[in-house]
């Protein structure tokens, strides 16, 4: 089988400690996380993981049956690509040092619908919204200019249409069902 | 009722019908071990010689009765001693609870004395674990402990718990046992999550039958979770339903009757001709409790190559992890077969069993006239030792020899390292096992190797008046070792050879109990014999040939029937 980048979304107790359990499960099958995101949800009490991960199905399936032998793990979906919006926030600094450099950056930011979100003497810097081939896109452009520095946030993944995490709403498939043994 | 954090431990843990903790004590612990001293009418507590024993012993006395082992430890090295116990507890699934104290909230994260992360250290090999940090929780946390300690596939299960909680005080309502799914955090996870295993499916179910119906040459593993789920039984019914042979895997040993005429013997790396020939033949594999793990499926990709595998497992995460299977089901090993059993008509395959049984179930081994044996010993152990012993063992050659030869009839007879292979196991084991089976004899079968690393609970053995027998296979070697490095590594003795102190006959004598020295059949029988009628622990140590090798081998990621010796 193929290994691809897999998106897994797991919801979690929003405590002390999940994240190294979580994150040590990774490491410890073998398996190098390539994107992290974490944050609460509308419960404040639940935090949601976004991991990107490269394995294949069968890889994927027994990594998310691992996930959900913790207690501190609520949920977990593996969100297939062709299924899922994913999306990160990418910022990138880069070197301006006149006028013209500034004009040909902004023109480049307002193809990609990114903003300026700060200006200095020297520097501008772009928040631009997107997946990772809108951001590698955007990044090469900008290298001639001179990137400075340069920050994702992790991409974090929702599943299309009316389908969600929650166990009452989500698709039903046979390893998806409940939570696995404690 | 207004109680300190150590009283609130202490009646948490009676409301586990805890009455018995193996422990050491120490600085951050001892608010707990004051209150213990007002306890001690209701909670024995063992004082073993070291922490990794206290935490064997917990294991052991787990694996024996099927309850929740408990111990204690101070923070710091007392909690990191442990480790290696939590970890042989965690691989083969037993279930205990440590209790582990840590520095006062103020101290923690300062490097103070005797301060280590413990919940950070131990995440890897528990199924959970919790740093006390409010009283408040306090009496919520134990009882979650104890439920996912024992619930669907048991292990263990760590608490660490600041000093100052232990001396705080706080409301505390009695609460009985079956209540405690009802209210606070466990009630909160039982609502989220059922705790109980999963119903398997009907359907599953109704599969799995036709194509029992369908098969020619079926076989049947063993493994340890028909032993965690006491299943043992109702797997003989089904074996027998079914009349297909049974290979027993070192786990799974005491899941079916090692006399019984369908049992082909331990499969795996030193299984039996019988049982790897049988799985390599089969056309359909069902596999009970049994996680594949390398010392069975030695070689995953031709692992029962003409069979269609069928995987029974209550945990969801293990189908398919070691071994591809054609089809499975989630549950506990007990429901699973309850529902199955009844669903197969009788049925008879003489002529497959025929050509299982063409082949040994046991390994032969020579006898050398003149010296002793392993063979000797342990055929003298089966003959004199009451039927229903107890045997634990260390791990290495005595382990495979011991699990080969010994017929075990009901779950937790052995105790034995499977999954992790922790050397100096099987004292502490013997020690658990022996306090939670006062009525039993325990043997514990160890090599010099193995012995010599834990050999200090003998104090334990010693001051509790244990009457446990133990018998050193003593080569002079670490013979499983030596063995590898005689076949693969060119008799290339590297760092193997045992000769050295101490002298174990004088040693036991030291501890304060009877030692013996056998060097052939008589000197043992005579010294097992008397071991046996004297009702009191003793060391008998047994002079073995360092050459003497576990036959048949397999070696690692090879083809299970690729016998590298016969």
């Amino acid at each position: 089988m193929n290994a691809t980048r897999n998106t897994l979304a797991v919801l979690v107790d929003n405590e002390a400690g999940v994240l190294s359990r979580v994150a040590r499960l990774f490491s410890g099958k073998g398996y190098n996380i390539e994107s992290l995101a974490v944050g609460t949800t509308d419960e404040p009490e639940i935090s949601r993981i976004t991991i990107e991960v490269v394995a294949d199905d069968k890889q994927i399936n027994l990594l998310s049956n691992q996930l959900r032998k913790l207690i501190c793990v609520h949920s977990v979906k593996v969100l297939k690509a062709e299924h899922a919006i994913r999306r990160e926030l990418v910022l990138i600094k880069v070197m301006a040092d006149n006028f013209g450099k500034r004009n040909e950056i902004i023109q480049i930011a307002n193809i990609f619908r990114a903003s300026i979100i700060d200006v200095s003497k020297s520097s501008l810097t772009i928040a631009v919204i997107g997946d990772e081939s809108k951001a590698e896109a955007i990044q090469n452009l900008l290298k001639e200019f001179g990137i400075l520095e340069l920050v994702r946030t992790g991409m974090v993944a929702l599943e299309r249409g009316q389908y969600t995490i929650d166990e009452q709403t989500k698709e039903k498939g046979e390893f998806d069902y409940g939570k696995n043994v404690l | 009722m207004r109680l300190n954090g150590a009283k609130i431990l202490l009646e948490c843990l009676l409301e586990q019908d805890v009455d018995t903790v193996f422990g050491y004590p120490g600085g951050t612990i001892l608010n707990v071990y004051d209150e213990l001293y007002n306890y001690g009418d209701r909670i024995h507590h063992i004082l073993t010689a070291h922490e990794q024993g206290a935490c064997h012993a917990a294991d052991g006395y787990a694996r024996s009765t099927g309850k929740v082992g408990v111990c204690f430890s101070t923070s710091g090295p007392g909690a990191t001693n442990m480790v290696t116990g939590i970890a042989t507890a965690y691989l083969d699934s037993s279930p205990i609870v440590c209790i582990t104290c840590n520095v006062s909230l103020p101290l923690i994260g300062k490097d103070s004395f005797q301060e280590v992360d413990i919940t950070g250290v131990t995440m890897p090999i528990t199924k959970c674990n919790y740093l006390v940090r409010d009283i408040r929780h306090l009496a919520d946390t134990v009882r979650e402990a104890f439920a996912i300690a024992r619930s669907g596939r048991p292990g263990p299960v760590l608490i660490d718990i600041v000093k100052n909680v232990t001396a705080e005080e706080t409301e505390f309502e009695p609460l009985p046992r079956q209540e405690h799914g009802t209210s606070g955090r466990l009630g909160e996870l039982m609502r989220r999550y059922d705790f109980k295993p999963p119903e398997p499916d009907m359907d599953d179910i109704r599969k799995l039958a036709d194509m029992i119906r369908a098969a020619q040459r079926p076989m049947l593993i063993c493994g340890g979770g028909v032993v965690r789920a006491r299943a043992d039984r109702l797997f003989r019914d089904f074996a027998h339903k079914i009349d297909a042979p049974v290979a027993i895997t070192v786990m799974g040993a005491g899941g079916f009757p090692g006399q019984d005429e369908l049992t082909t013997g331990m499969i795996g790396m030193h299984g039996s001709q019988a049982s790897n020939m049988a799985v390599d033949e089969c056309d359909l594999l069902i596999a009970v409790g049994c996680r594949f793990s390398d010392r069975v499926a030695l070689k995953p990709a031709t692992f029962a190559q003409r069979a269609q595998v069928v995987q029974i497992d209550i945990d969801r995460a293990e189908i398919n992890k070691n071994v591809e299977t054609a089809h499975h089901i989630v549950g506990d090993a007990r429901r699973v077969l309850e529902l199955l059993t009844p669903m197969v008509p009788q049925l008879t395959h003489p002529e497959w069993k025929k050509q299982v049984f063409s082949r040994p179930t046991e390994t032969e081994y020579d006898e050398h006239p003149g010296s002793l044996t392993p063979w000797q010993v342990l055929s003298t152990i089966t003959r004199l030792a009451p039927d229903d012993a107890i045997i634990s063992t260390d791990v290495g050659q005595h382990q495979m020899w011991a699990i080969q030869h010994f017929h075990f009839d009901y779950p937790g007879q052995l105790l034995t390292s499977g999954g992790f292979g922790t050397m100096g196991f099987g004292l502490g084991a013997a020690i658990g096992a022996q306090v939670g089976h006062p009525e039993k004899r325990v043997i514990h079968i160890t090599g010099d190797g193995g012995f010599r690393m834990n050999c200090n609970e003998l104090a334990t053995e010693q001051y509790y008046r244990l009457p446990i027998i133990t018998v050193v296979f003593n080569n002079g070697t670490l013979g499983m070792v030596r063995q590898w490095q005689n076949l693969i590594y060119h008799q290339h003795y590297s760092q193997t050879t045992l000769d050295r102190a101490p002298d174990f006959v004088l040693l036991a004598q030291a501890y304060g109990l009877k030692g013996y020295r056998a060097t052939d059949v008589h000197e043992f029988e005579s010294a097992f014999r008397d071991a046996l009628a004297s009702g009191s622990g003793c060391v008998i140590d047994c002079a073995i040939d360092i050459d003497e090798m576990v036959r048949p081998m397999v070696g690692g990621g090879e083809h299970i029937t690729h016998f590298m010796i016969d």
